[in-house]
């Protein structure tokens, strides 16, 4: 191959795999961060100071509701991917919004959860355990809730600008951290509420 | 009740007007401050300033603005380190110096923090920013905007650190702030929490640094420039950019956590409620030892281009140097516990973390025997970063050497926290990183700039510090053998320890000594730049990319990508006279210059300084102001430009013609 024809494509068309590439690396030191908060919690959630386990101030059926919503947000996100990749603006509008709404209703649970164990003086000020466990959970939540916020500017950016390949590029990082949110989850719903408990 | 709501916890008692030293250093920098400031108005640069540098995302002027950070901290840390060798000269038996411990404790905690994240680390990415694109054949880097992001992090954070000498005061616990010192119950002041949020504001911005420069390098190699034909700096840069990423999240969980437990009162390492602390001091030094390679691997990849440079030979054993580089990368993870064999984990575990620790020392000697070898039948020429690089292979031998002795638990035991431990790491992070790194400085200063630095002086400063070096640490070893611990503000006359630490007093002002020639030495080489201008190939045996293009390069670096066959592709190039082609030029897509990354810096540093003292309505500012300054760039589609073929020719028979 010449140079001139190397240099003719040196830009554009490999941007696009580049930037993705990037931003899955963000996502495996992000997967370091949320394994050294999984080492921490396998330390500590022994640590409970006379206080009752965690396994005894949860529910389960409660949790297993929030892990549907948010098993289901991943489903209508690849939805909407589908129809990003077929072009159909309001199709993507339509599953971003469902999406959005399962999201917030983990968020939500997740939220009524925590303010209902501080209510029972379960605070994480309570215990080693206690603050491990609120750090673990809560760092998720804080990952998701900053995925809506993400997901409410795609929405607006979508309205504006409509599908162009800037917006294609976003809608995928925003699917790699959706679906990661997700893996992430399942090791906290089983690491967390499951483990002991059945 | 308005005033704690403006201002938190911040009162005008936060300022230590009794205290002459930090006064006189808060004035020093104010008029430093107030001279930099006046003197822009004065020639009228606020624009150029804001259009060619803040804003710029150019990774040689972001590499420049690194190196001067690191340069102004490495002469705030060397004061710190003046005043302890000061006060350990003097206060002995009846006398108790001129430092009180709570001061005397920050200024050890700072000089640390500083040195580590605010010298050599800026100063690391200074030399990847400066170095790595133009080796690789690239026009930038994969993320230039990320690139200015990164490097005004560090400096905000950095600028935290230099807030808290004069607002309240610094960490008084050491450089890595163990608990339960450094909680709330026994550290109640601003200092753990300025530690805190400088080091996590400044540790984001290495992170994003590190998956800038991984990508960088996976992706945007020139045709031909396969992983084995990369010059060896780059695979430094690559593996150490890998300790990056996989370290850093552990830090920021770890000072996360400790900030959790101060701010709202969680125990994770807390002395009651079923807190752990030594879980700190392990997950610290999961971070903390990949760090040192962090810092030393780059070094090895200058140390590397320096030796085949000026022995105008190949590197010895090219294939055996990448594969020592990513052993030592692999091995960095599994030797942190030796930094507290005393903890008490079991002969097991520390015979696993002794034995991995003393592995480390053979792809290290690999290394230097490969060094030598290069040397061997070469034409080696006494440059200075040859100099450096000398006094590197024989200093670091011997810091390595008392590295593989503590390495033994039950050597260990007996020199654990003493200052033969000190003289370890000084000599190692001296002699290794220090030297490597102002060996690559020196360089490639001419390819950033277009003139050499001045050589008479470089050697006046490489003198001065090497033996300052040996005279203020080899007495160390001995005071640690005799049983000094590290950190003291006082001791007894009977110890027979003050001839020695008057040695190393003395050694620390001649290395001050070296510090004021290169102070000179940067002078003198910008008095006289028109004198010194150098070509593309500024040593006139350069082998690698960065020696094919102008110096200083334009901004686009390369006009035409290079294409590479070998190893030492320019050495090549020159040697191996191709065939000329004929070439046009083509429009080449360069990135626009942003002030983003500044603005989400300042806003990150309100909010570091609003969570040290407390002022709930500047935490919200500083968060909201991040995410909507980084929304709002979303918004902006006009982010590149094409510089014209015209153009590029134009720059180019300028070149040419000079």
């Amino acid at each position: 191959m010449t140079t001139q024809a190397l240099d003719h494509h040196d830009h554009h068309h490999d941007a696009d795999s580049m930037d993705i590439f990037g931003f899955w690396i963000y996502i495996m030191s992000d997967c370091i961060l949320f394994a050294t908060i999984f080492a921490v919690y396998a330390v500590l959630y022994t640590n409970t100071y006379g206080g009752p386990g965690i396994k005894e101030l949860t529910s389960l059926p409660y949790v297993l509701g929030e892990t549907m919503a948010l098993l289901a947000s991943s489903f209508t996100y690849g939805m909407a991917m589908l129809s990003l990749y077929k072009n159909k603006k309001s199709q993507v509008m339509m599953w971003l919004m469902i999406t959005f709404l399962f999201g917030a209703t983990f968020v939500y649970m997740e939220v009524n959860e925590f303010i209902h164990m501080y209510l029972e003086d379960h605070s994480w000020q309570s215990s080693a355990a206690l603050s491990a466990f609120f750090t673990l959970v809560g760092t998720h939540g804080a990952h998701v809730s900053m995925g809506l916020l993400w997901m409410a500017v795609m929405m607006i950016q979508l309205m504006k600008f409509g599908i162009t390949p800037a917006m294609n590029r976003r809608l995928t990082y925003l699917g790699l951290f959706w679906a990661f949110l997700d893996i992430v989850w399942i090791f906290v719903y089983t690491v967390v509420y499951l483990m002991g408990t059945i | 009740m308005l005033e704690k709501m403006l201002f938190g916890d911040l009162t005008l008692q936060a300022i230590p007007y009794n205290n002459p030293i930090i006064m006189g250093a808060g004035a020093f920098m104010a008029v430093a401050v107030a001279v930099v400031i006046g003197a822009l108005f004065y020639f009228k640069k606020w624009k150029w300033l804001w259009t060619e540098w803040l804003t710029s995302v150019d990774h040689k002027k972001i590499g420049v603005m690194y190196v001067i950070l690191a340069f102004i901290m490495l002469l705030r840390g060397f004061s710190d380190a003046i005043m302890m060798r000061a006060q350990q000269a003097i206060a002995v038996g009846h006398s108790a110096g001129y430092l009180p411990p709570e001061h005397y404790n920050q200024i050890f905690t700072a000089h640390g923090v500083i040195m580590i994240f605010f010298m050599a680390m800026p100063l690391m990415f200074g030399l990847l920013n400066w170095v790595v694109p133009l080796q690789i054949g690239a026009r930038d880097v994969a993320f230039p905007y990320l690139n200015s992001l990164s490097l005004w992090l560090t400096i905000v954070g950095a600028a935290l650190v230099n807030i808290s000498l004069v607002v309240g005061d610094f960490a008084a616990t050491g450089w890595l702030a163990y608990p339960p010192l450094s909680e709330l119950a026994y550290s109640p002041d601003v200092g753990v929490d300025y530690y805190i949020w400088a080091l996590q504001i400044s540790g984001v911005g290495s992170l994003l640094s590190g998956v800038n420069f991984f990508v960088t390098i996976l992706k945007m190699r020139c045709p031909g420039m396969t992983l084995m034909r990369m010059p060896i700096f780059t695979w430094t840069a690559l593996c150490t950019v890998i300790l990056v990423i996989l370290a850093f999240p552990v830090l920021t969980v770890t000072l996360g956590m400790l900030s959790l437990d101060r701010f709202f009162g969680m125990h994770f390492f807390t002395t009651d409620f079923g807190g752990n602390a030594m879980m700190y001091i392990n997950m610290i030094w999961v971070w903390g030892h990949p760090e040192v390679y962090i810092l030393i691997l780059p070094a090895f990849g200058v140390f590397s281009e320096v030796v085949a440079t000026f022995s105008r030979k190949k590197l010895f054993g090219y294939t055996t140097m990448v594969w020592a580089t990513a052993v030592i990368t692999i091995l960095s993870f599994i030797v942190w516990l030796h930094h507290f064999f005393t903890m008490g984990a079991g002969p097991t575990v520390n015979a696993f973390f002794g034995i991995a620790t003393m592995i480390i020392a053979v792809p290290t000697g690999v290394k230097i025997f490969n060094w030598l070898f290069t040397m061997y039948g070469g034409r080696v020429q006494f440059t200075t970063p040859m100099l450096w690089t000398i006094g590197f292979m024989t200093t670091f031998t011997i810091g390595g050497m008392t590295g593989v002795m503590m390495s033994v638990p039950a050597i260990d035991f007996q020199l654990h926290n003493s200052v033969f431990l000190v003289a370890h790491f000084h000599n190692v992070i001296i002699g290794g990183v220090v030297f490597g790194y102002l060996a690559g400085l020196i360089y490639w200063f001419p390819k950033i700039f277009g003139f050499k630095l001045n050589e008479r002086l470089g050697r006046y400063a490489f003198w001065c510090w090497i033996v300052g070096f040996y005279l203020a640490f080899m007495p160390l070893y001995a005071l640690g053998l005799m049983g000094m611990t590290r950190r003291l503000n006082h001791y007894d006359a009977a110890t027979g320890w003050h001839p020695y630490l008057i040695v190393a007093a003395i050694g620390t002002a001649v290395v001050a000594l070296g510090i004021g020639f290169q102070v000179l030495q940067l002078m003198v080489s910008l008095k006289d730049r028109n004198k010194n201008k150098v070509a593309g190939d500024a040593w006139g045996s350069g082998r690698t990319l960065e020696w094919s293009i102008p110096s200083p390069p334009p901004f686009y670096n390369f006009a035409f990508i290079p294409e590479v066959h070998h190893r030492d592709a320019f050495w090549d190039m020159k040697h191996n006279n191709s065939p000329e082609v004929k070439r046009y030029y083509q429009d080449i897509h360069m990135p626009r210059n942003t002030g983003t990354g500044f603005i989400i810096a300042i806003f990150a540093g309100a909010f570091g300084f609003a969570m040290t003292w407390h002022i709930t309505w500047l935490i919200f500012a500083g968060l909201i102001g991040i995410v909507a300054t980084a929304i709002a760039r979303t918004f902006n589609t006009d982010v590149d430009y094409y510089v014209k073929a015209s153009e590029v020719e134009q720059i180019e028979s300028q070149y040419s013609h000079r």
